[in-house]
């Protein structure tokens, strides 16, 4: 996160952003900050960046958002998506920024295989790290 | 008998069969004559979020071409999982863009043309009616304090939602109908954790004691759920100390009320039903 605000043209127009609107479909300047996905998300205690903190550096152009560990702890539950005043689907806006890691080659997370899962916990898990 | 078609999904067949052999008593007892869809293939588990991403598409939309294949136009789902990606997907080729761009996609099967319901369990039960699954109770199940657990995929997103997504009542009315009390709590709504189980076992300890403490603060004694990952987690990631409050599948309370089932004996015993 940068120490000073920076607003410029060319963060706001910054390639990765462009990227984060088109495999998401949302427009994160939508966004006005009330904080409903945060208060209402059951992961944020275990998040660096809470959701709107998330909205917020990308509405910033600040790409430090894409090493934040918060996308890999969201479940996407989607309470966040249902809660937004403003309709927009935060759930979509992690998935791209999780894509964008992926599909460099980084996946930062690891299964922690203690015993036997079910089906779908296996393939919800191994789906979140596939590009 | 009416006839229905229906999609297990993997779950059903393996780690949650008391749950499929169970509703298919149940539903047999109210009239209904289940057929599984044929060829089905997995749902996809997952929903794909990223706008981009159309090869996920294909597995849940391959589903419902088999219905269509089959000439009817109802698909039921017992998995809450499945029920989410599989309804989802009936949304996404509601748009003709992306109907036309999977037909594309796909070579090895006829084009889907939509319209395709997907309907869940709980769907099915209320539209049945309150006062029709009562006359169907053979057993009393007053003596039963069941807190309804909807997690996520029943209820989120919005377009998929089998009642309100915030204040859900389609289980406990249910429930009440068959003649067991409900127990509305405030965590019935929230995620379980999911597929964190694999990479973040200790936060989804967490979310479940969390759950059932809730449950148990407002007079559950026993949860009821559709989900098997739900299942699962709720009873194997259940934290020291939390209260133990056992866990089945909705559709197991519904053939224990309809007379489809024997109640398992320590429930009976514990809660002091007549098995």
């Amino acid at each position: 996160m940068a120490a000073e605000l920076r607003i410029a043209r060319e963060n706001l127009e910054a390639p990765f952003l462009k990227k984060v609107a088109e495999i998401s479909g949302q427009n994160v300047f939508a966004c006005y900050q009330c904080g409903k996905c945060s208060a209402g998300c059951v992961f944020g205690e275990h998040m660096d960046l809470l959701p709107n903190q998330v909205l917020r550096l990308l509405q910033l152009g600040d790409d430090s958002v894409l090493g934040a560990r918060a996308p890999w702890v969201c479940a996407a539950c989607l309470a966040c998506t249902v809660r937004c005043p403003k309709g927009v689907d935060v759930a979509r806006i992690m998935e791209a920024i999780r894509q964008l890691s992926l599909r460099q080659g980084l996946t930062p997370v690891e299964m922690k295989l203690d015993r036997d899962f079910p089906q779908i916990a296996l393939v919800g898990a191994w789906r979140k790290v596939s590009p | 008998m009416t006839r229905l078609l229906y999609f297990p999904g993997c779950a059903l067949k393996d780690q949650a069969k008391e749950y499929e052999v169970a509703t298919l008593a149940a539903l047999a007892a109210l009239g209904y004559e289940v057929q599984e869809l044929p060829r089905w293939n997995c749902c996809g588990t997952v929903y794909a979020l990223a706008q981009d991403d159309l090869m996920r598409h294909v597995a849940p939309v391959r589903n419902l071409i088999r219905v269509q294949e089959a000439g009817e136009d109802k698909l039921l789902t017992l998995c809450a999982m499945c029920y989410n990606t599989l309804s989802r997907s009936t949304h996404f080729v509601q748009n003709p863009e992306n109907l036309r761009r999977l037909n594309a996609f796909m070579d090895e099967e006829e084009d889907y043309a939509g319209g395709v319901r997907v309907l869940h369990l709980l769907e099915l039960l209320s539209g049945i009616g309150p006062a029709n699954l009562a006359k169907a109770v053979k057993r009393d199940l007053s003596a039963l304090r069941i807190g309804a657990y909807y997690g996520c995929t029943l209820l989120r997103p919005r377009e998929v939602a089998v009642d309100d997504p915030e204040k859900p009542e389609i289980m406990e009315k249910i429930l009440a109908a068959l003649g067991a009390t409900p127990v509305a709590f405030p965590e019935r709504v929230e995620c379980c954790g999911a597929y964190l189980t694999v990479t973040k076992p200790e936060a989804v300890r967490l979310r479940v004691g969390s759950i059932l403490l809730s449950a148990a603060q407002n007079g559950a004694e026993l949860l009821v759920t559709a989900c098997p990952l739900c299942h699962f987690n709720l009873r194997e990631r259940r934290p020291l100390g939390a209260p133990k409050l056992p866990v089945f599948y909705v559709g197991e309370v519904l053939a224990w009320a309809l007379g489809a089932k024997p109640i398992p004996e320590e429930i009976a015993r514990a809660m002091g039903v007549r098995g």
